[in-house]
């Protein structure tokens, strides 16, 4: 299992060459630049613009200078400033050497702000934006889902596969202002707008005040976004359970002399968890990263609008760093997924 | 000596599109303790059914036992309530099934399914289970078996499988084994392992055995009387020397014909009986076998025949006698 897990790992560095070198790639084979403006800026500044951000180089010089910036430590025996050629994600020192990591360089748009501080601010609010619309898929997905399953047919299982499709039907934008609308301003349950977490992260992204001052503001938006995911996981949960209760071994198990509950709890749910395992990679991914009308409908100022905007205004470093960042949690968390599924299913061995 | 389990009148029906599948129709038998009993007949006759309806382990719906009862020890089986069958089940009367692959959790040690009746009747913790459960795992042949306890039922092959099957089944040394084709799924050279291992345990714990094949030849060693089924019904009763003997029932000449035997011409080429068994809609007012039986009447097509007593343990349920072709 432990080499399992390295492989993993060599495995993600792998990926992230292939994912930032066709990031790379695109993002500079689509036209325009980040300086095209309406009215063209004179050609002498375009040209000191280009200069100052290496877009003049071949296009495998920029990258190679990116990815320098990104992957290699810069260390000297002085301290770093607070300026933005200075900034990096990660600084530490190593005996009398001051060193920094992981700088992901400055945004074209926003000169005041360094990707690294949309990356310390903005993207830890999107990740756990996902997180719990994930959470809340599988809190209310599995039990409506086992639920409908135990008492198939009947009023239990019509209503909630009813809810189900009214869930994967409904999309955020019309539920989102319903629900800010509903329960933000009418009834004034929870805050309609905003987010209640600041920076710094604890390993980058999980906040620091885990109370109510920070539910209230996440509860609405997680649930809008996560809604639709708990409908799949419910139908797929549900389905899976009917078909493990057909299986021989449960039939076993009621020969055995097991009562109902154990037969069910026992020998019937890990088996019947073992599909839904598999649809949480894919849809971690789809949860994360597609944040952006949840956190508009909710005035969340996460990694939403920075990563839409970005691609628009060609704001190469912040469309290479979100992809990047974005591919190494996804690829952290289908390992997790991956080892899940193995706890949950002894036939398959990483090995 | 008074019955252990006496099932009279026993008829299930399924629910399916086409319409009820009549798929046991009026079925009785009786075992007596430590007696090995015998259900021969093709697959789809209703063995199973028979079976699985008196522990009410079909599955409800669309199956339904509509009639008749099943007396172990006294009590109704199928007006139990679901408590009082749950304590029968796996440590008066066990269970091995046909298919060693899937009839064990995938997920779940092997050790954690052995010993798991000893948990739920037994009342003993975990260890103390798993403990015996390594003792009965060494009895059924498992090498090692100790170590093995912690396996998962795919690090097994079949027939070792079927070993631990058995194990499982007879951890709470129940009275009654219902084997339900146990060797149907296995190579041959396993088969007559698993059956030599059946018969050393039966002599060992004194169980009784109700033992379902389609293969008389199986049967024969292991089983005092043999009951033939078809469409549901039994249509053939005896004790094994007497049916091997003078079958009555042309189905049954039919299933001993397609017997290869030892004291035979080589050159014989097996028989086979034409046609297929009937997936029953309705009680049919004719003979269900007429439609394949070479020896057919109009009396066969005009009514049902029920099982007659024609000598000592012998009953038919047919309206000629083969030997002569003629009505009996
Ligand atoms: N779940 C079910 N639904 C509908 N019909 C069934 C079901 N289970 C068994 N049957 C019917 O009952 C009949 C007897 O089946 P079974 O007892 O399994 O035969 P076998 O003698 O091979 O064990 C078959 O004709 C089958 O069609
Ligand atoms: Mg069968």
């Amino acid at each position: 299992m432990g080499r399992y897990i390295v492989r993993r790992l060599l495995y993600l560095v792998v990926v992230l060459f292939v994912v930032s070198v066709i990031t790379f790639g695109l993002m500079h084979a689509v036209p325009g630049g980040p300086f095209d403006r309406e009215k063209a800026l004179p050609p002498d500044i375009m040209e000191n613009l280009n200069r100052r951000y290496n877009l003049d180089q071949p296009i495998v010089v920029q990258y190679g200078l990116y990815m320098r910036e990104v992957l290699i430590p810069k260390c000297q025996d002085t301290h770093w400033l607070a300026t933005t050629e200075d900034d990096a994600m990660i600084k530490f020192k190593v005996g009398n050497l001051y060193c920094k990591w992981m700088n992901f360089g400055p945004s074209y748009r926003s000169r005041s702000r360094t990707v690294n501080d949309i990356f310390r601010d903005q993207l830890p609010i999107s990740m756990q934006l996902g997180v719990m619309a994930l959470t809340v898929a599988l809190i209310i997905g599995l039990p409506s889902g086992i639920l409908a399953a135990l008492k198939q047919n009947t009023i239990f299982d019509y209503l909630g596969m009813s809810i189900a499709i009214f869930g994967v039907s409904v999309p955020v934008i019309v539920l989102g202002p319903l629900m800010v609308y509903v329960f933000g301003v009418a009834l004034g349950w929870f805050p309609p707008t905003g987010w209640g977490s600041q920076p710094p992260y604890i390993l980058g992204f999980i906040p620091r005040n885990l109370g109510w001052d920070y539910f209230k503001y996440a509860i609405m938006p997680a649930v809008a976004l996560g809604l639709g995911s708990s409908a799949i996981i419910a139908r797929l949960t549900r389905a899976s359970l009917l078909q493990v209760v057909r299986e021989d071994y449960i039939r076993t198990a009621r020969a055995k002399g097991l009562r109902e509950r154990l037969v069910i709890t026992q020998h019937a749910l890990k088996n019947s968890l073992i599909p839904v395992v598999t649809i949480l990679g894919p849809m971690f991914a789809a949860l994360v990263t597609g944040t952006f009308v949840t956190e508009l409908t909710f005035g969340i100022p996460g990694m939403g609008r920075y990563f839409v905007t970005s691609i628009t205004n060609r704001d190469y470093p912040v469309i290479m760093g979100t992809i990047l960042l974005y591919a190494i949690f996804l690829v952290i968390a289908n390992l997790v997924v991956d080892l899940i599924y193995a706890y949950l299913d002894p036939r398959i061995r990483y090995d | 000596m008074a019955d252990l389990f006496n099932v009279q009148g026993l008829e299930t029906r399924f629910r399916t599109r086409e319409g009820y599948v009549h798929a046991v129709n009026g079925v009785s038998f009786h075992l007596k303790e430590g007696e090995t009993v015998g259900i021969v007949g093709e697959s789809g006759c209703g063995k199973s059914v028979t079976v699985m309806s008196t522990l009410r382990l079909i599955p409800t719906p669309p199956g339904k036992v509509t009639a008749g009862q099943a007396i172990y020890q006294g009590k109704d089986l199928l007006k139990m309530s679901d408590e009082e069958i749950r304590h029968v089940r796996g440590s008066q009367i066990s269970m091995v099934f046909q298919d060693p692959m899937t009839s064990f959790n995938p997920v779940l040690t092997i050790g954690r399914q052995v010993a798991e009746p000893l948990e739920i009747h037994n009342g003993m913790s975990r260890a103390q289970a798993l403990e015996r459960a390594a003792e009965m795992l060494k009895m059924v042949g498992i090498p090692n078996a100790k170590d093995r306890l912690n396996d998962y039922p795919h690090q097994f092959s079949g027939g070792m499988r079927q070993r631990v099957m058995i194990a499982m089944a007879l951890i709470c040394t129940p009275q009654v084994l219902i084997a339900d084709e146990p060797t149907t799924a296995l190579d041959v050279t396993i088969q007559a392992q698993i059956i030599e291992l059946i018969k050393r345990l039966r002599d060992e714990l004194g169980m009784a055995i109700i033992w379902i094949t389609h293969d008389l030849g199986i049967v024969a060693g292991l089983a005092k009387r043999v009951m033939v089924m078809y469409g549901g019904y039994i249509i053939e009763e005896a004790l094994v020397k007497e049916l091997y003997g003078h079958p009555q029932h042309p189905y049954t000449i039919g299933l001993l014909g397609s017997l290869p035997r030892m004291d035979e011409d080589a050159h014989r080429r097996l028989t086979s009986i034409d046609g297929l068994p009937p997936v029953l809609l309705e009680n049919p007012n004719y003979c269900p076998f007429a439609p394949r039986c070479k020896f057919a009447l109009d009396h066969c097509w005009n009514e049902n025949p029920q099982l007659r007593t024609i000598g000592p343990d012998h009953t038919v349920a047919c309206w000629v006698d083969p030997t002569t072709g003629k009505e009996r």
